[in-house]
């Protein structure tokens, strides 16, 4: 049953990278509907890079990506953002907007060309305000939000958006650790409540493996996508870092310091 | 909205009863209904100066302000004003050449270099060239911050210039241009009056085909960009826009300068709201209410003599941004 499924995103021999430099190759990548998929990677291995290329917003350098089957290079703008919503790390917007005003904002791609909400974009921006539980901070300014509250603004804005797929780059930096479990495993609960896939890139390997259902993983030029315990078992955790200081534990599926 | 479209035509009737010649209220009343009024040269007065004058002041706030406004989202800098990408001094170094220029050429061509018009048209061509400029690089770059600084090495490279026929004009020219540079609203004939408003209903319709997508500019550019904006062809748009209603605003007026960047800010303090569909028509309505209250304080009524009506704006915006400064602690765009 799995195999018939239109997959939602598919990469044949994709190559990611700048003008110059390649960064990976050959990524065939296969993402489902309804999973949470972490991208993990050391820094500077690429994990930005390809996420960039998947959403469509970084020419790849070689090979095809297609969204539901269609080419994503001959897609709109507009097209893509009704597919794809994106949750970004920085936080350059402006801080004059309100959570309700931010939120509203991705109904952008469905809003007439004065981009005045409609009955229907209305209702989305509420059922995604109480999905994240913001509902009752709707007027306040995000100037005066924590990090974690910020977060979960920029990801109800992805979910008003309304599309099968979103993609968050690092969503768990400047959290502590409370709330990075916090934000992965509402991130889980939305995938199982709504059915869309959410990719995620994320240098929390360990609370990655306890909850994604699958990882891509990036190491030396070389993309691996598979389920947690086939990645461990096939040892592609082991040759992860340089091992004179950390180690994988498989028994515990988790990296240990070396004593 | 209400209330304030009320100010405006309170802002208004205030600004045409003042002048350096008193009229009683009943009298201007008279005038502006086509009455005859107890002195004939009150009609004149009221008709051919009073009026085009205000409405002169409503069309340059108005789009100073709204350019401000697409200015500072576009940017993302609270900062940005109508003048950032270098236009005024485009304008300025058009009459410079013109007013210093004509030194050197002398006789009747000095004489048709001097008209007003000849000086409409310099600053015309001065802020389009930038204009163009600035069209050809916006084509090429990819940051819009980049745009931004390139827009004020274009206000330097031309001022230097300008400093340059300065260094070597007479004195009287320079006065000249000193006084163009002090701002104008009141040299208007009608006829001027309804080509300038041509030019700030052509930049107000490209304004408006532009809000939807500067909302969308809220969130930073790649976020606009996942939404399904055209990031170059917005900023074309947004910069076409303000070419029109500021570049065409110098020409006519002079280079005024502070109410592009203020009004904005006040307004942001009035309405707490960031949809442009909702500031971008406060800002009109604010802008020309300001530049009207600013007008009749320059008029000094009962008084013969005008200030420069630059002076005013600056005098009245700087304590006021100042002020917001203080009492918020920040900007926010």
């Amino acid at each position: 049953m799995e195999t018939k499924q239109v997959p939602l995103l598919e990469t044949k021999n994709l190559e990611i990278g700048y003008a110059q430099k390649s960064i990976a190759k050959a990524i065939d990548l296969n993402i489902p509907k309804g999973k949470l998929i972490a991208t993990i990677g050391i820094n500077g291995s690429g994990k930005s890079t390809l996420l960039k290329t998947l959403i469509g917003q970084l020419q790849p350098k070689n090979g095809t990506i297609f969204l539901e089957n269609n080419n994503i290079q001959e897609l709109s703008a507009k097209q893509i953002a009704e597919k794809i919503s994106i949750v970004l790390t920085h936080t350059h917007f402006s801080k004059n907007l309100s959570i309700q005003e931010f939120v509203a904002l991705g109904r952008h791609p469905y809003t007439n060309w004065l981009g005045v909400l409609s009955v229907k974009d209305k209702q989305a921006i509420t059922e995604a305000l109480e999905l994240i539980d913001l509902q009752d901070k709707a007027e306040r300014k995000c100037s005066n939000l924590s990090d974690g509250q910020l977060q979960k603004v920029m990801l109800a804005r992805a979910l008003a958006q309304d599309t099968p797929l979103i993609v968050l780059d690092e969503p768990t930096t400047h959290l502590d650790m409370y709330h990075k479990v916090f934000v992965l495993k509402m991130l889980k609960d939305l995938t199982q409540k709504t059915g869309k896939t959410i990719v995620f890139a994320s240098h929390e390997i360990n609370l990655a493996l306890q909850l994604c259902d699958e990882i891509i993983l990036i190491n030396q030029e070389k993309v691996i996508q598979n389920t947690p315990q086939e990645l461990i078992k096939d040892k592609h955790l082991e040759r992860l870092f340089p091992e004179n200081l950390i180690r994988f534990d498989a028994q515990s599926s988790t990296f240990k310091i070396v004593e | 909205m209400v209330f304030g479209i009320f100010l405006l035509l309170a802002a208004f009737f205030v600004n045409i009863n003042l002048g350096s010649v008193s009229i009683p209220f009943k009298e201007v009343l008279n005038a502006l209904l086509q009455q005859p009024t107890a002195k004939e040269s009150w009609q004149v007065i009221i008709l051919e100066y009073r009026l085009p004058k205000a409405f002169t002041a409503m069309l340059v706030g108005s789009g100073l302000a709204l350019s401000g406004l697409l200015m500072q989202t576009l940017f993302r800098n609270p900062l940005a004003g109508p003048y950032v990408l270098g236009l005024s001094s485009g304008a300025s170094l058009g009459v410079a050449l013109v007013i210093m220029g004509s030194a050197f050429f002398g006789g009747i061509f000095s004489t048709l270099l001097l008209s007003k018009y000849a000086l409409i048209v310099a600053s015309s061509i001065g802020s389009f060239l930038v204009l163009l400029a600035i069209l050809a690089t916006s084509y090429r770059i990819k940051d819009t911050m980049a745009l931004l600084i390139i827009g004020l090495m274009f206000a330097s490279l031309t001022s230097a210039v300008v400093s340059v026929l300065s260094y070597f004009s007479p004195s009287e020219k320079l006065q000249q241009y000193i006084f163009w540079g002090f701002g104008s609203l009141g040299d208007l004939a009608w006829q001027e009056v309804g080509l300038l408003s041509l030019f700030w209903f052509g930049g107000l319709l490209l304004s408006v085909f532009s809000l939807k997508n500067m909302n969308a500019l809220l969130l930073g550019e790649q976020y606009a960009k996942s939404l399904g904006t055209n990031i170059k062809q917005n900023r074309l748009l947004v910069i076409l826009a303000t070419s029109l209603l500021a570049g065409s605003i110098t020409a006519f007026a002079g280079p005024i300068a502070f109410i592009g960047l203020a009004v904005p800010h006040l307004i942001r303090q009035i309405i707490p709201n960031s949809n442009h569909l909702i500031l971008a028509p406060a800002v009109i309505i604010g802008g020309a209410i300001l530049m009207l209250i600013c007008d009749s304080i320059a008029q000094l009524p009962g008084s013969e003599f005008t200030l420069p009506i630059n002076a005013i704006t600056s005098i009245i915006g700087a304590p006021v941004v100042i002020w917001l400064l203080v009492r918020k602690k920040k900007l926010v765009f």
